[in-house]
């Protein structure tokens, strides 16, 4: 059993979901998809276990060896996304139903499940994939399984987002396959560590410098890094209160995921940042992405929109540290990767509490939540404090291994912008604080009690997790500054 | 430099101008219709590379099927464009023009067309070539990849086919809107008749190409959509009442869950008898036996889903009132 659970925790949400569809009852639909979330979040710990212990985990599809075969690759890098994809998707699920039942009809809730679990199933089967053609078959699944989440809000415009976000998606993921294509042309192979092994030998010809190109404009696209983020503040203000936090912490992670996978282990430091000067674009994005992303927070109305351009902005920091090519960048990349994942659902959970309670995410509706719903409030103070990076919580941790890689490459002017950035970051948030707690309600708004303990405690689960893992670093920044060096290097350390 | 044939300079041609006719085409139902054309001739083209699987799947799916759909969806909605996106956009152009000269200068250092020596015939082919007859033991080395050797994207494909219908379910079945639109062409006796002589022979067609997958071109995938193209026909001739009457919604969720789940159950057979994930030569005393299994059961799955899934789609569509 041991040696199929890189396969298992794909393949069990997987298969849920036709069972969801069959039971056809909302609550038994929620079970089995509660049951599958869960276990394959038992089985990312473990197979973290075992990668720490045992190095690299190979697992042969259909039991032929790769590259004729797919390979599932588990190594450090990816099995602390898997985690965080199940870790999210596990806590979020538990919370869903309650907030369910006021957005979505109740007979229509086992089809939602099953396309939560098939978007929890592509996310998990790109992250795991050793082979880049099989990246490109989950990225179907789980793009098409989100654009459904989207679009099951209930604003009518949530129909217009999700379009929207199908548009821009497909084009992402024919870039993808596009440039997957081109390196099977090169080097003959779709297995990822023999395509990386196989260039090296071809070198950085035209052919290889335009697949690199569209594979990072495509998974740019997926990451919604500026420019090419259009999609997403719509897409994350009208789908429905769980189905932002879910995406909001997982898919553009693995997304950001595969750009590192196929920049630093198929092309190589050497062709990315050499060749093409990769760094001299994203580096100007990222920052772009920080500072216009935040500014543009800071005018919303909308708290659920004004979280999505603080994404916008953190995605500006992952890609930072991608570019800065280093150990200490990665490190900083890969667990800002993790840490804006806890944060941010923490904080879109906080706001599915509202929505539940109050029926609306406007900063004007929210005036007075300190006293009318205590904890909920104090839960978005605290996932906010994470964002903007305070000490002693995780947003800290990140923000810091990125200032350190910037002064360690010689751009000390960046670790000023990063310090810049997040002043706006405190503004945002202060914003909203400053209408929660020291404003009154508005004149006759009903008596509203505080959110139901089916989403708070899952909220504070996250919340305490904010904080645990900005004084305990030893699991994040242990893993992702080995993962980082796996990367960059080739072996960990 | 680059050996193109005849045929592949006019298919080409082809496609480039039924693409510029359909950007100028102002009228949808002409532009569907032409998008149906082109796949047609995109399956010519790719008839010519030797690549028989593919241009059965792009004719079935994208000349077929699909068209259909389409022209279920103009019948819903409207069948001319809004003139308003007909405007030449100057930045979007510049883009395109950007990624179209990139992607041209990509091609300089491809191996060229046909060259027995580029590495996707010298590394990965020989084996599937020379090896799968042994190995996998059935004569369509396609489906020996696909099935066997590549069977978890083939099982990721049938799960995208699935999250679609999941999706229109969810946005197409809204119980308050109002039941079928109006009942087809049963008056016209000639539709009629040739209708009910065609349906089965289109039927024991599909299940041909099914089984016959493993010899000659064909598969799960086209043989499902030949199969939901039978029963798209009778509805659209005898109405969806008739069509409903075997093909209830619960029976349709049934199939195209079971296509999914039948294929993950033979994955999972295979690790509980000592293999991996699809590994089929465990399923039987003999391992080419158990891969002759294991493809028929899996592209058995395929063909379910498939079939249900384009069947659910058109009966969806159809339902939908005209808004």
């Amino acid at each position: 059993m041991i040696e199929h659970l890189p396969i298992l925790q794909i393949l069990v949400p997987m298969l849920t979901a036709p069972l969801c569809v069959l039971s056809r009852r909302p609550l038994v639909s929620w079970g089995l998809a509660l049951a599958a979330t869960w276990f394959a979040l038992a089985t990312s710990i473990q197979l973290l276990i075992r990668v720490l212990a045992e190095g690299t985990i190979s697992y042969e599809l259909g039991g032929w060896p790769p590259p004729w075969g797919i390979e599932l690759r588990i190594d450090l890098v990816n099995v602390f996304v898997l985690l965080t994809v199940t870790a999210i998707s596990s806590v979020v699920l538990t919370a869903a139903p309650r907030s369910l039942e006021k957005e979505i009809a109740e007979q229509r809730h086992y089809l939602f499940y099953a396309a939560y679990l098939l978007c929890m199933t592509g996310l998990l089967g790109m992250t795991a994939t050793g082979d880049a053609f099989n990246v490109f078959v989950f990225l179907e699944i789980s793009s098409l399984s989100s654009y459904i989440l989207i679009s099951m809000g209930t604003h009518r415009r949530a129909l217009h987002a999700a379009f929207q976000y199908l548009v821009m998606g497909t084009l992402g993921g024919t870039f993808v396959l596009l440039g997957v294509g081109m390196l099977y042309m090169v080097t003959g192979t779709l297995n990822i560590v023999d395509m990386g092994a196989r260039l090296g030998e071809v070198g950085p010809n035209r052919t290889v410098l335009v697949a690199l190109a569209v594979i990072v404009v495509g998974t740019s696209i997926k990451l919604a890094l500026f420019p090419l983020h259009s999609w997403l503040p719509n897409a994350y203000t009208y789908a429905p209160a769980m189905v932002t936090a879910f995406l909001a912490a997982t898919a553009t992670k693995v997304a950001y995921y595969v750009l590192v996978r196929f920049v630093f282990r198929v092309f190589g430091v050497e062709l990315a940042f050499t060749a093409l000067r990769l760094d001299a674009v994203l580096m100007p994005m990222a920052i772009l992405a920080m500072f216009i992303a935040s500014t543009v927070a800071i005018y919303q109305s909308d708290v659920k929109r004004m979280l999505a351009y603080s994404s916008l902005a953190q995605i500006g920091y992952m890609v930072l540290g991608l570019s800065l090519a280093s150990v200490t960048g990665l490190t900083g990349g890969i667990v800002h990767l993790f840490n804006h994942a806890i944060m941010k659902s923490a904080l879109f959970l906080a706001l599915a509490c509202v929505v539940l309670r109050i029926g609306s995410t406007k900063l004007d509706d929210l005036r007075g939540l300190g006293q009318r719903m205590p904890l909920t409030s104090a839960a978005f103070v605290g996932g906010g404090l994470g964002l903007i990076g305070v000490p002693m919580t995780a947003g800290f941790v990140s923000k810091w291994y990125l200032v350190l890689a910037a002064l360690e490459g010689g751009f000390w002017p960046v670790s000023v912008l990063i310090l810049l950035s997040s002043l706006l970051a405190v503004i945002y948030i202060w914003r909203v604080v400053e209408v929660i707690y020291f404003q009154s309600p508005p004149e006759g708004a009903a008596a509203v009690k505080e959110a139901p303990w089916s989403i708070l405690v899952p909220t504070w689960i996250l919340v305490g997790a904010t904080f645990y893992f900005g004084i305990s670093t030893s699991l994040t920044v242990g893993v992702a500054s080995k993962a980082a060096a796996l990367l960059v290097n080739g072996d960990a350390p | 430099m680059i050996n193109l044939g005849l045929i592949d300079v006019v298919l080409l041609a082809f496609l480039v101008a039924i693409t510029w006719a359909i950007i100028q085409l102002r009228d949808l139902f002409a532009a569907v219709m032409l998008t149906g054309i082109f796949s047609l001739i995109s399956a010519c083209l790719f008839m010519v590379m030797d690549a028989v699987d593919v241009a059965f799947t792009e004719a079935a799916v994208g000349a077929g099927i699909s068209t259909v759909l389409m022209l279920r969806t103009l019948a819903l909605t409207s069948g001319r464009s809004n003139p308003r996106f007909n405007r030449l956009e100057l930045a979007p152009l510049l883009v395109v023009i950007a990624i179209g000269a990139a992607l041209v200068y990509g091609t300089f250092d491809m191996p060229r067309y046909g060259d027995p020596q580029a590495p996707i015939h010298t590394y990965m082919a020989p084996r599937f070539i020379e090896q799968s007859g042994d190995e996998v033991g059935i004569p369509n080395i396609v489906t020996s990849v696909l099935g066997s050797y590549r069977s978890y994207d083939t099982f990721g494909e049938t799960t995208v086919v699935f999250t679609a219908v999941i999706g229109v379910f969810l946005l197409l079945s809204d119980p308050r809107r109002g039941r079928r639109a109006g009942d087809a062409l049963r008056d016209d006796i000639i539709l009629r008749i040739g209708t009910k002589a065609l349906v089965p022979f289109i039927m024991v067609f599909a299940l041909y190409v099914q089984f016959h997958g493993d010899y000659g071109p064909g598969g799960g995938f086209q043989a499902g959509v030949i199969f939901a193209a039978a029963i798209v026909l009778y509805t659209l001739v005898f109405g969806l009442a008739r069509a409903e009457k075997i093909f209830r919604r619960r029976r349709l969720e049934l199939l195209v869950a079971g296509g999914v789940l039948l294929y993950g159950t033979v994955g999972v057979v295979s690790m509980a008898l000592g293999g991996n994930f699809l590994d089929y030569s465990v399923l039987a005393h003999d391992p080419v036996h158990g891969q002759h299994l294991g493809i028929l059961l899996i592209e058995l799955g395929v063909g379910i889903t498939v079939a249900a899934v384009m069947v659910s789609l058109f009966f969806l569509f159809v339902r939908r009132r005209q808004v």
